[in-house]
């Protein structure tokens, strides 16, 4: 395992640490890897951004993670290192104790996240009162205390209405509030304001990154939106078909990006100044190729223009750009540097 | 909600008066009520005098307002054959038919609900499979060769009709030994168990799908992902979370089912020799006694319109998107 893999956050010990992840899922044809061998860790306050199109695999991660996958999943991991525990070998029992207490989940739509039959309040103070064994009165100052955490007016009432009541951004921020109750160490965003309106956007990512330093929390966010990355993440995993191609720190990643899949995607960024038909938006021509049965090579072949007789066989390995800077690819960055050149020309 | 319920019950009662008097037209129009009463060998001036004691000379519609007016204090008329008053008849038959319906009803719900959850969380395993079976099974069994198994069962082969209220000399195969049998009053609560299990499977089936398909859905759907994420118990996740949600449709049927056992349970009454509603209305139709025929009709008709007003209540109760748009 390379640096770029442990934490570096002042806060010391990683909270999270997650080495050789991998989940098939069984499909009629066969299995389906759509996690290949990720690893990543995450300290204290710190953001790791996981990053790719959809299907590359980042909610089959996080899922794997709170051990939700679906029944025809299976995980297999080096180990999944949290609190003092390794999750990966974790029976359900055990897991239960932690979902929701020392590691919570926010989900992509609010609008369908929550229960539509109960009171928030009621969603609330259930985690609350499960796993702190709190009085239904405790449990609702808690949920008072958090709903003003999360920037809501008259909590007193809202927590007494019904999801369908409540506009989506309220909606998020319950959904925040409601994981928090229990002061995790660990929160996982999937794609958080993905389903919101773009102000909406705004203040969510504000909201989570301001709770996040407050407990301190490790945050995975998975997103698809480089610019949310670029505001919230400390370090950042790129995916493709199920395999980090390139992890490291915002900055190093941004600025020095190696591996040709994420050149492509920030090449694919609207900037501002591009006008119509004198400059065009990038895109990365082909498809992701599908992921069931043997995939040995490098996956992201098909579409690069880099490919050469090697990249067909065994597997490529992540290699170092610098000590906290990975990227999986057997040419050297300089040598994936001289073309890009000539991209960023066209 | 408040709102709601008027609404609802606005058109229940629209729903009423429909019925009424469609139910009333359909039986006048069926024939002369007056020459069938007077019997075949009477002449006109006797049919005249019948059609005038029994007010059917009047115009049709005064007749419907005549009806309707003493009905709604009580008075359904009297049976053209026995000459009781027609609702004391029907009420005295009621409590049978009653028992019946919602003894068969609760254990349906008792069998199907906790059925259908198991076979949701087990899907496509031989659990599933097997409920699966039964429920098939249970939906193409006619009832009455079920309920005449039951008697072959408990009574010819383990000789212990008995203990389930019946001599085997009382046991009646294909109706035929009916008359001058255990009629309401006389029957004890062991004479319920056959057609009480009858009647319940041959609702369960449907309820137990539901449940199923219910729950199969609300399993996959992001909130209970919410319940599961946030560390809930299994319990928590599949019957508080979950079953809530799946419940919604199987409460309308399960309504439809109720009225459908108070009103069709006219075969496992005649099998069972008990006295209930279903059986006097086949006995009333064979009889052409109008009066109770038609306020059985419109007394069935009613609690039908009851019940699905009482099953709006019930999913309003349960989710709060009902009763608060």
């Amino acid at each position: 395992m390379t640096k770029a893999n442990s934490s570096n956050a002042p806060g010391g010990e990683a909270i999270i640490d997650v080495s050789g992840l991998s989940v098939d899922i069984a499909v009629p044809a066969g299995a389906l890897h759509a996690v290949n061998d990720v690893s990543f860790s995450v300290g204290p306050a710190e953001t790791l951004s996981l990053v790719g199109e959809s299907g590359c695999g980042k909610t089959i991660t996080s899922l794997a993670i709170m051990r939700l996958l679906p029944r025809a999943a299976k995980l297999t991991a080096n180990h999944i290192r949290f609190d003092g525990q390794d999750l990966s070998r974790l029976n359900e029992r055990e897991m239960t104790r932690l979902r929701g207490n020392r590691m919570g989940m926010i989900f992509q739509d609010p609008m369908t996240s929550l229960n539509p039959v109960y009171r928030i309040g009621d969603q609330l103070e259930e985690v609350y009162m499960r796993h702190r064994g709190a009085s239904r009165k405790e449990a609702r100052e808690r949920a008072v205390f958090l709903l003003e955490k999360v920037g809501i007016i008259n909590p007193g009432q809202r927590l007494t209405q019904y999801p369908h009541q409540l506009s989506g951004g309220l909606r998020q921020r319950m959904m925040i509030a409601m994981m928090l109750m229990c002061e995790p160490k660990l929160l996982i965003a999937d794609e958080p304001t993905t389903a919101l309106d773009v102000t909406v956007q705004v203040q969510i990512l504000q909201l989570l990154r301001s709770l996040q330093k407050e407990f301190r929390m490790a945050l995975i966010l998975i997103t698809h939106n480089l610019g949310v990355v670029a505001r919230m993440a400390d370090k950042v995993a790129i995916m493709y078909a199920g395999r980090v191609v390139e992890q490291g720190s915002v900055e190093d990643v941004f600025d020095r990006p190696t591996h040709p899949y994420t050149r492509g995607l920030l090449h694919c960024i609207p900037r501002h100044g591009l006008t119509a038909g004198h400059d065009r938006l990038g895109s990365i021509p082909g498809i992701v190729p599908s992921l069931v049965g043997n995939i040995s090579g490098c996956s992201f072949r098909n579409r690069c223009s880099f490919v050469h007789d090697a990249c067909g066989t065994g597997d490529v390995p992540l290699r170092p750009v610098s000590d906290v800077h990975d990227y999986r690819c057997l040419l050297s960055p300089e040598k994936l540097g001289e073309t890009q050149q000539g991209v960023a020309a066209q | 909600m408040v709102n709601f319920l008027i609404r609802r019950l606005i058109i229940a009662i629209l729903v009423a008066i429909t019925v009424s008097i469609v139910g009333f037209a359909l039986l006048r129009f069926s024939g002369d009520l007056a020459a069938l009463l007077a019997g075949e060998n009477a002449t006109q001036e006797d049919i005249a005098r019948i059609a005038k004691s029994y007010g059917l000379d009047l115009p049709i519609y005064q007749q419907y307002f005549n009806w309707v007016i003493s009905a709604l204090q009580g008075d359904l008329g009297k049976s053209l054959f026995t000459h009781e008053p027609v609702a004391e008849l029907i009420l005295s038959r009621l409590g049978v038919t009653a028992t019946l319906a919602f003894s068969a009803l609760a254990l349906g719900l008792l069998i199907a609900i906790p059925l259908g959850v198991l076979a949701a969380v087990k899907a496509n395993t031989w659990v599933d499979r097997s409920a699966l079976v039964f429920s098939v099974a249970g939906q193409a069994t006619p009832n009455f060769w079920f309920a005449l198994i039951l008697i072959y069962v408990f009574g010819v082969w383990w000789r212990q009709a008995s203990v389930l209220g019946y001599k085997l000399s009382e046991l009646s195969i294909f109706g035929m030994q009916l008359s001058g049998l255990p009629i309401s009053g006389s029957a004890t609560w062991q004479h319920f168990i056959m057609p009480v299990l009858t009647l319940a499977t041959t609702i369960v089936p449907a309820l137990m799908r539901l449940t199923r398909t219910g729950m199969i859905e609300v399993l996959s759907s992001d909130y209970v992902r919410t319940a599961r994420a946030k560390g809930l118990s299994q319990r928590s996740v599949l019957f508080k979370h979950s079953l809530r949600n799946a419940i919604l449709p199987v409460v309308s049927l399960a309504a439809v089912q109720l009225g459908f056992l108070l009103g069709g349970s006219v075969i496992v009454e005649t099998i069972f020799a008990l006295n209930g509603v279903g059986f006097l209305a086949i006995r009333s139709i064979e009889r052409i006694d109008f009066p109770v025929v038609q306020s059985i009709l419109v007394c069935l008709a009613c609690t039908y319109i009851f019940l699905t007003l009482l099953s709006d209540i019930i999913n309003a109760k349960l989710d709060p998107r009902v009763r608060l748009s």
